[in-house]
């Protein structure tokens, strides 16, 4: 079943052509990567889909609805959980009130005035936490953690809206690279228990390649190849720009 | 030696409980034994900071007066002690001075009050805690008709009085559009409202033709000169003071405002207000005010002696006003038993006492609570480089106030 | 009629030439150092009572007197460049308002130090040599000293933008208002440039003070008159922007000298209200720009809040004890302070709402305070309402100017909003100041006072305690509560917040709503304990009142609004009867305050 399909993206900064007519889809369940070198558009495109910008051009639709333009809040609403690539979150808020925030968001249960937040359902915020692997700091506040550690806090956020589609930006940056296959693994098997798409970034290339189930590949905007990662690893143009990278990585 | 250092301690034991606490009644042998000769304690609120040229020359008239009344032996042994406050032209913060006086000073009377707006609030305060309020200058006729209480008698002859005495020498004058500029306040409201008033019912073919009141203290003297040109008056009523009156009559001079115009203005002839203008004050003004250096009689004389010789410069008005009040006060202290408010407001009722004009008894009246003290009305001149005033005579305040009776009928039922 | 126009309009050149002279120089300081100098109304002041030493003490003459005039802006400037290295160097990196509050306090100390030197007394200058005359325009004459300083105006405004133009200096700092990042880059130089800055900022200031003396008495209330026209004209020219002062100049001063002959009444509020829509539609003023790396100054960590410790609930419910005890012991007079200090700490815990939590920047609180008592006290004068009813109006008539108000306040952020604030809070002051039919003007409103059975001191301190105490501890409540979580999570990162569904601008802006119904409530109580109300209520030093409770307790805690209103207020009690000096010692406490406790009492307390 396809979940988001994506027409003909545009997006430009004064006279950067960021993204230039990306067109794609995925389906609920799948894990499809994004892989370009830096600056080739893929937080630009993450930022068009999540309603942090306004597309100049194109169509986002997500499970049969138009979402092109709508703000974050309202993309949220839709069931549609994201990870920054620079890291957002409630920094003096413990870890768990982070997401017992995004809990009782997803509730709309936000305007309530009495009961303190800590004691809004612990333990269903706990449990994310147990998933992602942050229980055990459950009670630090964000703004003290390991970088990695806020990338599992963003999961975890991003989880608590009961998501039909994932948006993770480098969701692995700052982690050691046995922790990245680990993150990664988890959340390809919550994607698939749940049926949650998942569209990401990533510049390991391990962790692509063993993940996704079909990659595409942006370079200065546009789309250069899409499809499983055997084709993808075989395109001649593909290895062309994107071999430099990745003994960087 | 021992024996001193006790009762020293006991001294300070019960000063500090009479002050401090409510334990006193508990306490209360020492205190009254005390109370023989433990001063009588004046709160004295005013704009000391903010109001400058009329309550320097006051608060020293102030401390002269009491300084010399207790120097007599005080009332009846004990002497006056004053707690000043400054209220900074703020009605709040003298609410709150008043407050802490009467609860935490215990001060068996409060006096003060330039501002009209303040004497307001003193005046409601005042009622509100059945204290006795003493006001010195605040001018506005609310303070003891449309909003007089029980508790607030004025001393200074009001701003009825004063536009009344300048109305009779404005309905001399052959002009017919006039113009009016005051500070935007009560004071400057209702001095208005009565000058209007009295000059249309004396003269009623009289128009106004432009009014400015720019707020207290913060005139754009060059717009508002401007402004009142622009409607070409015959006649001008000024009712602007102090920092305000120095910046419009600078101004107006330089425009030409004054030329050819016949100006009346309140209280101008002061020479707390004509000092600052130097050579620039104006000319031929019709003014209520203060001649100091021409007035001739012994209990002036004395006072402006004593005046001169401790503070080394001549009376303002705010000295007699300051030290009328004391006076007036001392007056009414003389003749009650104790300090309670009842009795001191039935002794203000209808209190008699010789103010330092040298022009004969005041009164208080019983009905209104406002004296009968007079004012000098004349014109303003400039000699040897400094304005003060000619021609001018004394207006004696009873013959510019409505009889008792109407007065007691704008004052609230109660 | 020609003449008088025109006259009229010259006089309005006139004051937009003074106004463009302080201006300048508040402006060039923004721009550069980023630094809202509430001190340089003061410069101005200090350049006025210079400028009337030196001309009553100079022989007469062309030469003594100009160059009097010349020597106050030059002294000036170095008074200037004394407090930039002592205090504003410091404080460079300091979150807004501590800045603002830091230069307020300066503010405090040049008001006593010139009551101190030149005493109370409104001077009256000599007036410039040859220009005591006026000339003819039409029919209507103008003062030739005027048209002087129309031309001065001018002269100066073609100088600076030579300066700005031309020179290395000039260069330097244009670059450096253009984008803050690349003052940094300028390492050594930096210092340099922001003493020079400030030197050429506070002298422009005393320049415009001494060139005052010739026209108009000097006094120790144009400090603070003609900051706050000051502030107008920076704003609504833009933050930072030299031709956008002159411009805002212009129109202010024409506004000004126009107004006084259509709305004579209501000269003052006119003012705020261009300020107020002009932020509205341009949030960056006439000629201003977006701040570059202005981001980084909000960047601020805040730390975590907690739920009071075991002990700290022991501590908290023995004082509450003792609280609620007292009334039966205590003398009147200290419960009429403690009825204040309730009132305080209402006051303060929703100030500290906003501003902690909320991460919003409030200098004109005292509005909601102020429109509290006066919806309060309307419905006893006009409706002869009862005080039960009264006091429910309150919050009512706070909160729905707080709702009202802080729907454009929330939008902006930093400087921006707290100017916007200001602003709004000096409408509400000049229509109560002004509106004399309705609000009674100066006059206030008197006999707000509270029925029989509320009279006695002792019910007027329960009353208090439980209405601030339980005020305050709804608030706490919410803070801790979803709601309030919401406020301080899109406080750390509207990006996230945005990205769970949180509507930041809605949180903010229910957030200021009811810190300001709140604050009503307070000023509610506060009008029937005392029985009035005045404008004062809500000028700019009650404001900064509040922002001093919050910051001498300590904006990062949830007590810090506490202590610092009983701090503050028992501090303030205590100077007003000790000394006359006592703003002097306020504002001294003030910038100490800034520069070695900028956690407040509260943070003291805390683990280091
Ligand atoms: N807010 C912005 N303003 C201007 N240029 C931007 C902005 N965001 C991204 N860009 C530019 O758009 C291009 C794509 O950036 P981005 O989407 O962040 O790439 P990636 O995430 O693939 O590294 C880059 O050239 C970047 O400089
Ligand atoms: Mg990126």
């Amino acid at each position: 079943m396809t979940l988001l399909v994506v027409e003909n993206l545009a997006k430009s900064f004064g006279g950067v052509h960021a993204v230039q007519g990306v067109s794609f889809s995925l389906a609920a369940g799948e894990l499809l990567a994004l892989i370009g070198p830096n600056g080739a558009g893929k937080s630009t495109c993450f930022n068009m889909l999540n309603g942090q910008l306004r597309p100049d051009q194109g169509r986002v639709v997500l499970a049969g609805q138009e979402i092109t333009g709508k703000p974050p809040r309202q993309v949220w609403r839709m069931g549609v959980g994201r990870t920054f690539q620079i890291t957002a979150t409630f920094a003096s808020l413990p870890v768990i009130e982070n997401v017992q925030l995004a809990l009782l968001s997803h509730r709309r249960r936000i305007l309530r005035f009495w009961k303190p937040l800590a004691a809004e359902d612990p333990a269903e915020a706990l449990a994310l936490l147990e998933r992602v692997g942050m229980a055990d700091q459950a009670q630090r506040p964000c703004g003290v953690l390991a970088y990695g550690d806020l990338k599992r806090v963003e999961l975890a956020i991003a989880l608590a809206n009961a998501p039909r589609l994932l948006l993770m930006d480098e969701p692995t940056a700052g982690m050691a690279p046995a922790e990245r296959v680990a993150l990664m693994a988890l959340t390809a098997r919550i994607a698939r228990e749940s049926g949650i798409g998942v569209l990401f970034t990533e510049h390991d290339m391990d962790v692509v390649f063993t993940h996704a189930d079909r990659i595409m590949v942006l370079e200065r905007g546009r789309l250069l190849a899409e499809g499983a990662p055997e084709a993808v690893r075989a395109d001649p143009r593909v290895r062309e720009v994107y071999l430099g990278h990745e003994g960087t990585h | 030696m021992q024996l001193h250092g006790a009762s020293n301690q006991e001294g300070r034991f019960s000063m500090i409980v009479t002050r401090r606490t409510a334990l006193a009644a508990g306490l209360a042998v020492p205190a009254i034994a005390q109370a023989q000769n433990d001063p009588i304690r004046i709160g004295e609120i005013n704009s000391y900071t903010a109001q400058p040229a009329f309550l320097v020359p006051y608060r020293n008239a102030w401390t002269l007066a009491v300084d010399t009344i207790n120097a007599q032996g005080g009332i009846n042994g004990r002497p006056l002690a004053t707690i000043f406050r400054d209220d900074a032209g703020k009605p709040e913060d003298a609410v709150r001075h008043a407050g802490e006086l009467i609860n935490n000073e215990r001060v068996a009377l409060i006096s003060g009050a330039f501002l009209s707006n303040i004497g307001l609030a003193l005046g409601d305060f005042a009622n509100q805690n059945k204290k006795l309020f003493v006001a010195s200058e605040a001018l506005t006729d609310a303070l003891v008709w449309s909003r007089g209480n029980r508790y607030t008698f004025r001393l200074r002859c009001s701003t009825y009085m004063q536009a009344a005495m300048l109305v009779e020498e404005a309905a001399k004058l052959p002009a017919k559009r006039w113009a009016v500029v005051a500070p935007n306040y009560e004071y400057g409201q209702s001095a208005v409202r009565w000058f209007k008033e009295m000059l249309t019912r004396a003269k009623p073919d009289v128009q106004f033709v432009a009014e400015q009141f720019p707020a207290l203290g913060r005139i754009d003297a060059g717009a508002t000169v401007q402004a009142l040109a622009a409607a070409n008056p015959e006649a001008i009523f000024n009712v602007t003071f102090g920092a305000d009156l120095t910046n419009f009559v600078r101004q107006g001079n330089t425009r030409g405002l004054f030329e050819r115009r016949a100006v009346v203005s309140m209280l101008t002839g002061e020479p707390e207000y004509l000092e600052p203008l130097g050579d620039e004050a104006p000319e031929g003004w019709i003014v209520t005010g203060y001649p100091v250096e021409q007035i001739n009689n012994p209990t002036h004389n004395a006072f402006r002696d004593a005046y001169r010789a401790k503070y080394r410069e001549l009376p303002k008005l705010g000295s007699v006003v300051a030290y009328d009040t004391v006076l007036a006060i001392a007056a009414m202290l003389r003749k009650v038993p104790s300090l309670e408010t009842e009795a001191m407001v039935e002794a203000m009722r209808g209190l008699k006492f010789n103010g330092v004009f040298g022009q004969g008894e005041s009164e208080f009246r019983a009905a209104d609570h406002q004296s009968t003290m007079g004012a000098y009305v004349g014109r303003t001149v400039v000699r040897g480089g400094k304005g003060t005033m000619a021609d001018w005579r004394f207006a004696d305040g009873r013959a510019y106030l409505p009889s008792e009776d109407a007065a007691r009928a704008m004052r609230p039922a109660g | 009629m020609l003449g008088n126009l025109a006259v009229q309009a010259l006089s309005g050149l006139a004051s937009a030439a003074s106004l463009f002279l302080v201006a300048a120089g508040l402006t060039v300081i923004f721009g550069v150092t980023r630094i809202v100098n509430f001190a340089h109304g003061s410069f101005y002041m200090l350049g006025a009572y210079l400028g009337w030493t030196l001309a009553t003490n100079l022989p007469r003459g062309h030469v003594p007197f100009w160059g009097g005039v010349v020597l106050a802006a030059v002294i000036v400037g170095l008074v200037g460049v004394v407090v930039e290295l002592l205090l504003l160097r410091r404080i460079y990196k300091a979150p807004e308002l501590f800045q603002l509050l830091a230069t307020f306090g300066v503010v405090l100390v040049v008001q006593d130090a010139a009551l101190w030197i030149w005493g109370p007394q409104d001077l009256l200058g000599p007036r410039a040599p040859g220009l005591r005359g006026a000339v003819y325009i039409f029919d209507s004459r103008f003062p030739l000293y005027d048209l002087v300083l129309i031309g001065i105006g001018i002269a100066v405004f073609l100088l600076l933008w030579l300066l700005f133009q031309r020179t290395r200096f000039g260069i330097l700092v244009r670059a450096a208002t253009a984008d803050r990042e690349m003052v940094g880059a300028l390492g050594v130089n930096q210092r340099l440039l922001f003493t020079g800055v400030f030197f050429l900022g506070s002298a422009l200031a005393g320049l415009a003070g001494a060139l005052q003396v010739p026209r108009e008495s000097v006094n120790l209330q144009m400090d603070l008159a003609i900051i706050a026209e000051a502030f107008v004209v920076v704003v609504v020219g833009g933050l930072g922007s030299l031709p956008g002062a002159a411009l805002a100049a212009l129109l202010l001063g024409q506004m000004q000298a126009f107004g006084i002959l259509v709305f004579p009444q209501i000269t003052l509020v006119l003012v705020f209200l261009v300020m107020a829509a002009v932020l509205v539609v341009r949030p960056y003023g006439l000629l201003g720009r977006a701040p570059a790396g202005h981001a980084a100054s909000l960047h601020i960590v805040e730390p975590p809040i907690a739920p009071l410790s075991p002990r700290g609930r022991l501590v908290a419910a023995v004082a509450l004890g003792l609280a609620m005890l007292a009334p039966l012991v205590l003398a009147d007079y200290a419960l009429v302070v403690m009825t204040e200090i309730c009132v305080a700490i209402l006051f303060a815990a929703t100030l500290h709402f906003i501003m902690g939590p909320g991460g919003m920047a409030s200098f004109g609180h005292a509005a909601y305070f102020g429109i509290g008592a006066y919806g309060a006290a309307l419905l006893v004068k006009h409706l002869a309402a009862p005080m039960e009813l009264s006091l429910l109006a309150a919050p009512f008539a706070a909160g729905i100017a707080g709702l009202a108000f802080g729907w454009f306040c929330v939008r902006l952020s930093g400087v921006y909003a707290a100017m916007l604030t200001m602003a709004f809070a000096q409408i509400a002051w000049s229509t109560a100041f002004q509106w004399v039919a309705f609000t009674g003007g100066d006059n206030g409103i008197l006999g707000v006072w509270p029925p029989a059975w509320a009279v006695p001191k002792p019910v007027q301190a329960w009353g208090a305690l439980v209405l601030c105490l339980g005020g305050a501890f709804l608030l706490r409540r919410m803070i801790f509560a979803p709601f309030g979580a919401a406020l301080r999570a899109q406080r750390d990162s509207v990006l996230r917040a945005e990205a769970i569904g949180i509507d930041t601008m809605r949180t903010r802006w229910f957030a200021f709503a009811i810190a300001a119904a709140f604050a009503g409530l307070a000023g509610g109580l506060f009008a029937f304990t005392k029985g009035s109300v005045f404008p004062t209520y809500m000028n700019i030093s009650r404001s900064t009142d509040g922002l001093l409770m919050v910051l001498l307790g300590g904006v990062q805690t949830v007590t810090g609004p506490i202590i610092g209103a009983i701090a503050y207020t028992g501090l303030h009690e205590q100077l007003l009867r000790l000394t006359d000096l006592w703003r002097a010692v306020l504002g001294a406490i003030i910038i100490a305050l800034v520069l070695f406790f900028p956690r407040g009492l509260a943070g003291l307390g805390a683990k280091q």
